[in-house]
């Protein structure tokens, strides 16, 4: 039997049909064609699935639909505005911070809420809040190269009367 | 105008991945689809007494239940494609659907299809299977005794193959040495854990009899090829689309059963049907890796000559031998037991072994992170042996770079190499005499610090076809790319690899760039479609960038001489009095005289003007096979601390130098590097598929299977030399696979050097610190 | 890997939530971190799931007469931010760094994780050395239950079907208290291979009190209580070294592919001590 979810997604309100057993990543992908939002394990060891749910990243695997009523979810295609890539999804194609791909909209994710809390982490601290993101390809070292570019940018653009660029 | 060529220029995939716009095989939604769903053997080892579908078929929304009794005649076994000859192998057939007898867990026995995802799920749920349990066997040195149970009537004692490679006179070099050393190694299995499971989407024309499948492929053109074998559907009425796909390490190499079994149902039930692997079912069905028994001896001089080397390996192939597996033990594994050094006396034989577990076959550097792995092992003791400094005893060996072309013992011929070159480098880089003092100081405080070093050179760039012919390959290694230029001036050009996160997208497309002068945004590189693209071998094997790249630029020089051709006849100039300057054709002395590509590509295009005899349009394609495969080297080193108290390992620093030739894009060698460095670190410290006895997989789900994490993992530093190959035009060779080939050995070696005042000279890997620490009690003369 | 079907509803208040946890195949949810894992594995097969997670009363840390109270609900998250846990319990902060991963911390709850009572997980060691006190309410009543009473069994506890955990009580810590939590991590969960929770308190240079916390060493988290045999002595490296070796004595240890019976033994001890040594350190 199928419930109808409001919900407010990449700063669009809607309503979507799911059953109360279908995971948050399903209805995105399936429901509402948010196909960047990977699911890469069974577990929730490998935060393909990252979203942030009000502002805090979450594995959407382990939410289900029904639990994000009147909740603000933001995917990875809610990031970028305009054309104009994220300042974090710039950083991670500047410092080549990704190969295949699947798992970047998670990392990429996580790392928007990192720089939220600490704009300025160190090494450690970057590999440490990547606990929960699995990437097979890259060895980590670039993605850790990336965060601490876009924390740098970030910082820049939070600078008083510098503009403000991405969400 | 700047090349390209050799610039670290920011990738053109990445936008689409970037913003979550890539089309992974999951994210293709097709009218109508339905989904599939895989009953699968809880048992390693049973007879399939009968299965009951009638509870499955009346699930809401469950449209069909297959058995293997429904697709037995209408379909063919999965078949192997790499038939390694003078081996006596035995392939037994694999069904797509076991009726008879499974043989591994995850054995698939009857496929679900409905509406949704959930239905096809339920439906497993009520589909009943009597099984009648058998033994199982999951070792593969055990699985060839007089007590393991028979997997197939007509492979006695488990034993697909015995493949032998002999060179110079091994017995006598091995009688009359003066130094000996041995070692039984354990290559344990891994799961190869790319980041995106596998997953098909099959739909089927019924008025054209075509099948279009969508599906996580590094090679779509070999697929195409063993969907037609195993459906019985023509080769021109299959389409294969390999979309974007989420890494694959050989993993996705194979043709497998549950693919073609979408394609099936989407054929029987005229509708489209998707089926997407979950991580736990990945670990039981998609293809492992590694899995050694290894008795392996060298021997040598006193003073570290090194002159024979013997190996006896039991290689595991899983349950069946998937489509490449035969050629991974033998051909990319035995042939490689020389490495770089000047081995003149080589003897192995590997014995290929069914046991009941998942079948193994190609993992991130196939065979030869297994070859290098034990003859570094070995040097490192022999070196311990006569008391001489390891680092020592391989310079004495290396080939040298005056040496080159270089015949090893085993047959083969290594294109270039500049060995001493890079570990001279690499040891530089680390100052291994400062290392080795603080070492000696360290050890006098009670810490346990040690240095590994491995030298190293690989085969890749697979490879010539006529040899792919000779060695069983079911297929060839060439590879292709067609160049077509549109009336615009833009280009495009399609090639038969398929790239997966290597980035050829880019590095294919500054190859281009640079030939025609034009923007790179005025080029874009297709792959992955079988409708679009030329046949093609597919990407693994690290031959992409050193077949494929070549092809590019063979198609390219053909585009750019009919463009020449067209210059000349527009200039009314002859073509020896025109010279390719600023990306435009020159009159010689004559500046204002030029067309441009641009120019070129229109009047091509319109043909209004063409010269005699030249037939309309700009295009090209080319199909280049090299003459012999490429062969990477250098130098990695690690330094570690290992705390005897915890067994943990701590890697202090981890260097790698590396020779790839030039390189096209030096930001994406480091990335390679980086990413294969990682995944055999986590194959040396932490990675390991386990079975029990009974044939379970322990390691069913990443709670249980180690895959590197960031917090868990090392900088890495790089760097590297360049020798060109003389293989192929652009002296490129492939950087894939070596990261991993080279990092496994380094770090056990590191390990064990840091633990050798306590007596240790070897311990099995992964070396977790519950390992370590067991070492380290047994050396004590602790308990264990 | 996609749940087997089940309704579901959202508690509008407490005394909802209470009547859904007494019924027949009903299973409450919050953070779903613990839970949504075994739908998906259908090692769970509810019929009703019942969300408790937004509920007022099950939110939040405040000072009490006796300590500080965690409503069940509260996140890992919340946990590392409050500032009241940094001043009262450090340890809480010490060891949820290392619960999950930080996704999983932002939705699991303190509450839903003791529930669960994974041998292997972190928080369990923390309130037995802590001595916790954890209320349990149903219709029938509410009810407290010290930590030290409250894990039974691997998944297992003092809970009664009906019952809700919807507030843990931690009790303010001696005066001049240290804290300390040691762990080693399997690696491919993160869960522990053996974690160790200390609570030391010194005066004078003696040890006044002393509580150790033990998890996935043994099929059930326990309390150490030989640690009390260190009051009235000198807490130096010897002593705390005899202390971890007796903290472990006889312990039957959890064995499997990660480590040995015998590792994790050792692994405890050496924990033990760390964790003595590093909360005595901080004592004073």
């Amino acid at each position: 039997m199928t419930q109808t979810i409001t919900l407010n997604v990449n700063g669009q309100a809607l309503k979507a049909q799911a059953e109360p057993r279908t995971l948050l990543v399903h209805m995105l992908r399936d429901e509402l064609n948010l196909t960047g939002t990977q699911v890469g394990c069974d577990t929730s060891q490998c935060g393909a699935c990252t979203v942030l749910l009000d502002g805090r990243a979450v594995k959407s695997c382990s939410v289900l639909a029904v639990q994000a009523e009147g909740h603000k979810i933001t995917t990875i295609e809610g990031l970028a505005r305009d054309g104009t890539l994220h300042p974090v999804q710039q950083a991670f194609w500047e410092k080549h911070g990704l190969q295949c791909g699947f798992c970047t909209p998670g990392f990429v994710m996580t790392t928007v809420e990192l720089l939220r809390d600490n704009p300025d982490p160190t090494e450690d601290e970057i590999r440490h809040a990547l606990e929960g993101n699995v990437c097979r390809c890259t060895g980590y070292q670039n993605i850790v190269a990336a965060v601490r570019s876009a924390a740098s940018a970030l910082r820049g653009s939070r600078r008083p009367g510098a503009a403000v660029s991405g969400g | 105008m700047a090349t390209l060529f050799g610039s670290g220029i920011k990738r053109r995939e990445d936008p689409r991945l970037l913003t979550g716009r890539g089309t992974y095989t999951d994210d293709v939604k097709l009218p109508g689809m339905l989904y599939a769903a895989f009953v699968r053997s809880p048992f390693a080892h049973a007879r399939v007494r009968s299965v009951e579908t009638k509870r499955a078929k009346k699930v809401a929304g469950v449209v069909a239940v297959y058995t293997g009794q429904d697709t037995k005649d209408r379909v063919n076994p999965v078949p192997c494609a790499w038939n390694v000859p003078n081996c006596d192998l035995r392939t037994p057939p694999h069904p797509l659907l076991a009726y008879e007898k499974v043989r591994y867990v995850g054995d698939a026995v009857a496929m679900v299809v409905a509406e949704s995802r959930a239905a096809a799920r339920d439906g497993v749920d009520l589909v009943d299977v009597d099984y009648e349990p058998l033994d199982a066997v999951v070792n593969p040195e055990k699985a060839t005794g007089k007590e393991a149970p028979q997997l197939h009537a007509d492979v006695p004692g488990n034993v697909a193959f015995t493949w032998k490679v002999s060179g110079g006179d091994p017995a006598k070099t091995f009688a009359e040495a003066a130094v000996k050393v041995e070692l039984r190694l354990l290559q344990p299995r891994l799961q190869p854990t790319a980041l995106e499971p596998r997953a098909a989407v099959a739909t089927w024309n019924d008025a054209m009899g075509q099948l279009t499948l969508w599906v996580t492929s590094q090679n779509p053109h070999i697929h195409r090829f063993l969907c037609s074998v195993m459906l019985k559907v023509p080769e021109h009425k299959i389409r294969v689309v390999a979309p974007d796909v989420g890494g694959g390490f050989g993993s996705k190499i194979p043709g497998y059963a549950d693919e073609a079994l979408v394609c099936f149902a989407a054929m029987d039930l005229k509708r489209p049907v998707k089926w997407t692997e979950d991580r736990s079912e990945n670990y039981k069905v998609t293809i492992h890796g590694r899995d050694h028994v290894e008795y392996v001896e060298l021997c040598g001089t006193k003073d570290g000559t090194i002159t024979g080397l013997r190996t006896r390996v039991y290689a595991g192939l899983g349950a069946y031998a998937s489509t490449a597996a035969p050629g991974i033990p033998t051909i990319l594994h035995g042939l490689m037991y020389s490495g770089p050094y000047t081995i003149p006396n080589i003897e192995g034989t590997v014995y290929g072994v069914y046991t009941t577990t998942t079948p193994v076959d190609a993992y991130r550097g196939a065979g030869r992170p297994e070859a290098t792995y034990l003859i570094e092992r070995l040097v490192e003791v022999y070196a311990r042996k006569i008391k001489m400094d390891p680092v020592v005893v391989r310079r004495k060996n290396l080939i040298p770079k005056d040496k080159f072309p270089y015949t090893v013992a085993t047959g083969i011929t290594y294109d270039s190499g500049d060995y001493q070159g890079a570990l001279d480098k690499a040891l530089g880089m680390l100052d291994y005499k400062a290392f080795r003092a603080e070492q000696a100081k360290a050890r006098k405080q009670g810490r346990y610090l040690g240095v590994g070093v491995t030298t190293y050179c690989e085969i890749c760039g697979l490879g010539p076809s006529q040899v792919a012919g000779a060695v069983g390959f079911g297929g060839g290694l060439y590879d292709s790319a067609v160049v077509r230029v549109y009336p615009t001036g833009v280009v495009r050009v399609y090639i038969g690899g398929k790239p997966h996160g290597q980035g050829e997208e880019t590095t294919f497309a500054q190859i281009v760039a640079d030939e025609f002068g034009i923007p790179i945004e005025n080029i874009e590189i297709v792959a992955g479609d079988t409708e679009a693209t030329p046949q093609g071998w597919g990407t693994y094997g690290s031959r992409t960038t050193a077949v494929g790249g070549p092809a590019v630029k063979l198609a390219a020089d053909r585009v750019k001489e009919k463009a020449k051709k067209l210059a000349a006849h527009l200039l009314e100039a002859s073509e020896a009095d025109l010279e390719w300057k600023d990306g435009k054709f020159v009159v010689r002395g004559s500046p204002d005289q030029a067309k441009t590509f641009g120019d070129l590509a229109l009047m091509a295009n319109v043909a209004w003007n063409m010269p005699p005899g030249v037939e309309p349009g700009l295009e090209a394609s080319a199909f280049y096979d090299p003459s012999n495969f490429v062969f990477p080297f250098g130098t990695h080193i690690c330094t570690v601390e290992v705390d005897v108290e915890t067994g943990r390992v701590k890697i202090l620093r981890y260097i790698a130098v590396d020779d790839c030739g030039p390189q096209i894009n030096p930001m994406l060698v480091e990335g390679q590097v980086h990413g294969g460095v990682v995944q055999g670190l986590g194959e040396a410290l932490q990675e390991i598929a386990v079975y029990d006895e009974d044939g379970q997989l322990l390691t069913g789900t990443m709670m249980d299977y180690a895959v590197p994490r960031a917090s868990q993992m090392p900088k890495i530093e790089t760097a590297s030399t360049v020798t060109p190959s003389p293989v192929n035009p652009l002296g490129v060779k492939g950087i894939g696979e070596t990261g991993t080939i080279a990092s496994v050995p380094t770090v056990v070696n590191a390990v064990c050097d840091a633990l050798a005042p306590l007596g240790i000279t070897h311990i099995d890997k992964p070396l977790t610190p519950a390992t370590v620490w067991a070492a380290i009690q047994q050396a004590k003369g602790g308990a264990r | 890997m996609i749940p087997a079907a089940f309704e579901y509803t959202r508690a509008r208040s407490l005394a909802d939530a209470l009547k859904a946890a007494g019924t027949r195949g009903t299973k409450v949810i919050a953070g779903g971190q613990s839970l949504v894992p075994l739908l998906r594995f259908r090692l769970a097969q509810p019929s009703v799931v019942v969300d408790i997670g937004h509920l007022p009363q099950l939110q939040g840390i405040k000072r009490a007469k006796q300590g500080t109270v965690i409503g069940a609900a509260t996140t890992y998250r919340d946990l590392l931010d409050s500032k009241l846990l940094h001043n009262t319990h450090p340890i809480i902060a010490e060891t949820t760094a290392g619960i999950g991963d930080r996704q999983v911390r932002n939705r699991g709850t303190i509450g839903g994780g003791l529930a669960h009572a994974d041998p292997a997980s972190d928080m369990p060691a923390v309130v037995l050395a802590l001595d916790a006190v954890l209320t349990l309410q149903s219709r029938r009543g509410k009810r407290s239950v010290p930590a030290r009473k409250f894990f039974k069994g691997p998944f297992a506890t003092a809970m009664k079907k009906d019952e809700l955990l919807t507030e843990i009580l931690l009790p303010f810590l001696p005066q001049g208290a240290g804290t300390a939590y040691e762990s080693f991590e399997q690696a491919a969960s993160g869960y522990a291979l053996v974690g160790v929770a200390a609570v030391v308190a010194v005066s004078g240079g003696a040890v006044t009190h002393a509580a150790v916390g033990i998890t996935g060493l043994a099929d059930t988290p326990f309390f150490a209580a030989s640690a009390a045999k260190l009051i009235g002595r000198t807490p130096n490296k010897e002593i705390l070294r005899a202390a971890a070796a007796a903290a472990v004595e006889g312990v039957s240890a959890n064995e499997d592919i990660h480590a040995s019976a015998e590792y994790r033994l050792h692994l405890a001890r050496v924990a033990v001590r760390k964790a003595l040594t590093t909360a005595a350190g901080r004592a004073g």
